[in-house]
């Protein structure tokens, strides 16, 4: 048998050197529309035809709400209405692709779920439903009640949890927004009664958002929610300033705390330093600041600790909003053993931040991450979505988006480095370790005054 | 769709999508946890964070650096039956995507000092996911001992310190020359490009790829559980009990049509408050704090090959009792598979079951990995948008069959035992 004669294969040449981008593309926000109803309640519907499906997400203020009866609320919310069951309310939504659920935080109880797009009006229904005629019935409450005292108990023993709470008492001290989970013995105490009280008094149209995101048209589906949602009751007289949070005090640096867990295999490092709200004119540089230092892997400390030095498989820091207050946070997790130098070159790194302008080649790979995270961040439905909810909870609409973008491009070295030397500074910092004390206290003890916390 | 080889072998798909300024680029080899050598547990993994190393033209940290300095995200992950590498960027950015992904086929930069440095990473992602945490390593990693005899089957994915420490790099060469050639691999690429564009790009950078074939790939069949299997173990940090049990499915590739009714019937049973063991047992018994049904070790029904499984796991009430919820379950099973199901809850399920597919979908990075998968694995790459069909057609006489097939003696169950109950 002859070979067949075949075409010889052009091997393209090694290509050895990084491609440039292509062109950026423009962002484009997508098509909305937005109505506050007669009762308050405001809709905003955006359209993203992607897939035939819809995202909807309900906001309603509950700051300085009973943590354990908000908790027990929103744990209980769909538990059954005058005319449905749980099962019968799940069954409906299932019915058109849908789910919903509840959840809250210390600002906010929040209503989540999605659908085919097809089933958006039973969804909102549903809603309805649930928004007008939640019932708390006993033996439902009493079944949530002993999950949630369950759940609690799972999150008690995760360090995780154990060193977010221990950091949240030292940042808040007596806020509000020091409690973020109750205690059992707090849960077991509700009943029925006090989560109708307080359904009444708070789960209201005025002041929450509804945010519509899918494949839908946006007048429309503004429309269809006026229908459906539009006769949900105003309620009582309250100004909703009876319900404002007061805002965070400011941190009071002192000494590290330790938290003890005896034989922990790793030491949870947590701090806390000052932030700045979203609209804030130092937001954009503090964002750029955070990433150099620690807020995505190609940071600072990322690449010390955990590509130099092997400490840590996940360190990251980051801002966090809430509606009174922004802080910053910094968390690893490490080796018990290497407890004293990984707070070391924390430290360390966070004195140079503070202290030493950027290069100019970190801040632009920082600013296009910041950049290109806003455009993967609203490339699908829920991203959207979660998106224009959070927006609506500080006032924003997606406009800030491009605003912020705006701001992101423009920001210059001189005015990061003053961001960091203000907000990322060592010396600012509330700082807690939860890890087995008797091993890791002497090495911290070496770097700075520490305290035991009080069992 | 579109799919292409190129001539050394390497697969390619492409799936545009002009709605969003984004792209996903994923490179899936056809190994994993399975594959690896005894004495080498965790090997796959491991492997896994030295492909980010550094390459023929880029030093330690530039792969990060450059994904994360043109507005995208990166990351890499290891199944049972392959390992993903994967980016999400806006779409100017998809020409560096693809030099970085060919660059490492090439071959990664595999020294003594990144590898230590990552045995050492890789011990505290353990600290962090199983030993410093409640039920870190419930059911994935503590079931399928119990279920399975062979090495490839039954033994820790994550590994043991021990064979971490105990890694070379000749190891790391050896697993490189053998699992990662471009014809064990797909390249594919979802979302915002155009796609005669995109095909001159992978071609410019995957087209000198060596060519290397693709290893034969063993049989890791075992024969199925005729007596029942149980196993508990203390956690020490756990507060309160837990239990998981499996049962063999058919082959999810070579008897998709026999294997689909299971992946509907693990909703069926779990989904929400309206599916049977939630409603039974979380809001009728009390018996569970919570309840949940899949299919494969890993929860990844349409990413794993045989031999595989349907899991039912459940968080107890402090004091639970295993025993009894084990016979609960057994007649939840019974009775769905001789009285059937109700009028409107098979399409209710699957109506429910299209949304979670379509969800997936809708992000870039879902599609573009899912896609990889399954072309790797059945040469389907379509069959991401027939799912829902799929799963659509599934009928309730073929519920009720599998429901029947779920019998104790085919069963291996695992408990936890708590060791932090207060």
């Amino acid at each position: 048998m002859s070979p067949a004669k075949i075409k010889p294969v052009q091997v393209p040449e090694l290509v050895t050197t990084l491609p440039a981008l292509g062109p950026t593309t423009k962002l484009q926000l997508p098509k909305e529309a937005e109505a506050t109803l007669p009762n308050g309640l405001t809709v905003i519907a955006i359209r993203r035809p992607s897939v035939p499906l819809v995202e909807v997400r309900l906001r309603i203020p509950f700051g300085k709400a009973h943590p354990a009866r908000a908790a027990m609320l929103a744990q209980t919310l769909l538990s059954g209405t005058d005319t449905m069951s749980s099962v019968e309310i799940a069954a409906e939504l299932q019915t058109v692709g849908g789910g919903l659920s509840a959840g809250v935080d210390p600002d906010r109880l929040i209503l989540s779920g999605n659908g085919l797009v097809g089933g958006l009006e039973r969804i909102l229904e549903l809603l309805g439903e649930v928004l007008t005629a939640a019932r708390y019935p006993a033996e439902e409450v009493a079944t949530e009640r002993a999950r949630l005292v369950d759940h609690i108990q799972v999150a008690q023993s995760q360090p995780q949890h154990v060193a977010r709470t221990a950091l949240l008492k030292r940042i808040y001290g007596r806020h509000p927004y020091a409690n973020q989970l109750p205690e059992p013995e707090q849960v077991k105490a509700i009943r029925p009664a006090q989560l109708r009280a307080l359904h009444s008094e708070r789960v209201r149209p005025a002041g929450a958002t509804l945010v519509l995101v899918g494949d839908i048209t946006p007048a429309k589906a503004i429309d269809t929610a006026e229908q459906i949602l539009g006769g949900w009751a105003i309620g009582g007289d309250v100004p909703a300033t009876k319900w404002a949070v007061p805002a965070v005090p400011s941190l009071v640096p002192g000494a590290l705390m330790v938290v003890d867990r005896p034989e922990s295999v790793q030491s949870s490092l947590r701090m806390a330093l000052p932030a700045v709200p979203r609209t804030h004119p130092d937001h954009a540089a503090l964002m750029i600041a955070n990433l150099i230092f620690g807020g995505y892997f190609s940071s600072r400390w990322v690449e010390n600790i955990r590509e130099d030095k092997g400490y840590t498989y996940g360190p990251h820091s980051a801002i966090e909003h809430l509606v009174a207050g922004s802080s910053l946070t910094v968390a690893a997790d490490v080796a018990t053993e290497v407890t004293g130098p990984a707070m070391l070159e924390t430290l360390y790194e966070l004195g140079r931040i503070a202290s030493l302008p950027p290069a100019e080649d970190e801040l632009e790979q920082a600013r296009q991450y910041a950049l290109g995270s806003l455009r993967l961040g609203v490339a699908t439905q829920a991203g959207l979505a979660g998106l224009a909810t959070t927006y609506a909870g500080s006032g924003l609409r997606l406009n800030h988006l491009a605003e912020h973008s705006a701001r992101l491009a423009a920001v210059t070295r001189d005015e990061v480095f003053a961001a960091a030397s203000t907000y990322l500074a060592p010396a600012r910092a509330v700082t807690v370790v939860l890890g087995d004390a008797s091993r890791i206290e002497a090495p911290l003890a070496a770097l700075t005054p520490i305290e035991k916390a009080q069992p | 769709m579109e799919r292409v080889t190129l001539a050394n072998g390497l697969r390619v798909v492409l799936a545009p999508d002009r709605s969003a300024p984004v792209v996903g680029v994923a490179v899936v080899y056809d190994v994993g946890i399975r594959s690896e050598p005894e004495g080498r547990t965790g090997f796959a993994h491991l492997f896994e964070h030295l492909m980010f190393q550094g390459s023929a033209n880029l030093e330690k940290l530039a792969h990060f650096r450059h994904v994360q300095g043109s507005g995208g995200t990166f990351n890499g992950s290891t199944h049972l039956d392959y390992t993903d590498y994967f980016e999400v960027l806006p779409s100017n950015a998809l020409e560096r995507a693809l030099f970085l992904e060919a660059d490492r086929m090439r071959g990664p930069r595999l020294t003594e000092e990144n590898l230590r440095n990552q045995v050492d990473v890789v011990k505290e992602e353990i600290r962090v996911n199983v030993l410093n945490q409640p039920y870190g390593a419930f059911p994935w990693l503590s079931l399928p001992p119990v279920m399975f005899d062979t090495f490839p089957n039954a033994h820790d994915g994550y590994g043991s310190f021990t064979d971490l420490e105990s890694a070379t790099v000749a190891d790391a060469a050896d697993f490189f020359e053998r699992y990662y050639a471009n014809g064990n691999a797909v390249l594919s690429v979802a979302g915002d490009f155009d796609v005669a564009e995109a095909t001159a790009l992978i071609e410019r950078h995957f087209g000198s790829v060596p060519a290397r074939p693709a290893p034969v790939r063993p049989s890791f069949d075992e024969p199925d559980l005729t007596a029942e299997r149980r196993r508990s173990y203390t956690d020490r940090l756990a507060p309160l009990p837990a239990v998981a049990a499996a049962w063999r499915v058919p082959d999810p590739i070579t008897d998709f049509a026999g294997y689909l009714p299971y992946v509907v019937l693990a909703e069926v049973l779990t989904d929400g408050d309206a599916s049977r063991l939630v409603e039974r047992l979380v809001l009728k018994d009390r018996s569970v704090t919570s309840v949940g049904g899949y299919l494969g070790f890993m929860g990844e029904p349409f990413e794993v090959r045989d031999p595989t499984a349907l899991l039912l796991q459940a968080h107890l009430p402090p004091g639970g009792d295993t025993d009894k919820l084990l016979r609960s379950i057994d007649e939840e099973l019974d009775r769905l598979a001789e009285d059937g199901l109700a009028p409107g809850e098979l399409a209710r399920t699957q109506a429910r079951m299209a949304t979670h597919l379509l969800r997936d979908t809708d992000a870039v990075l879902s599609r573009t990995l899912r896609m990889a998968v399954l072309e790797q694995q059945r040469g389907e790459p379509e069959l991401l948008n027939q799912l829902p069909v799929l799963l659509g057609d599934v009928t309730e006489e073929q519920i009720r069959a599998a429901a029947a097939t779920l019998r104790p003696q085919r069963r291996a169950t695992v408990e936890v035992i708590p060791g932090a109950a207060r």
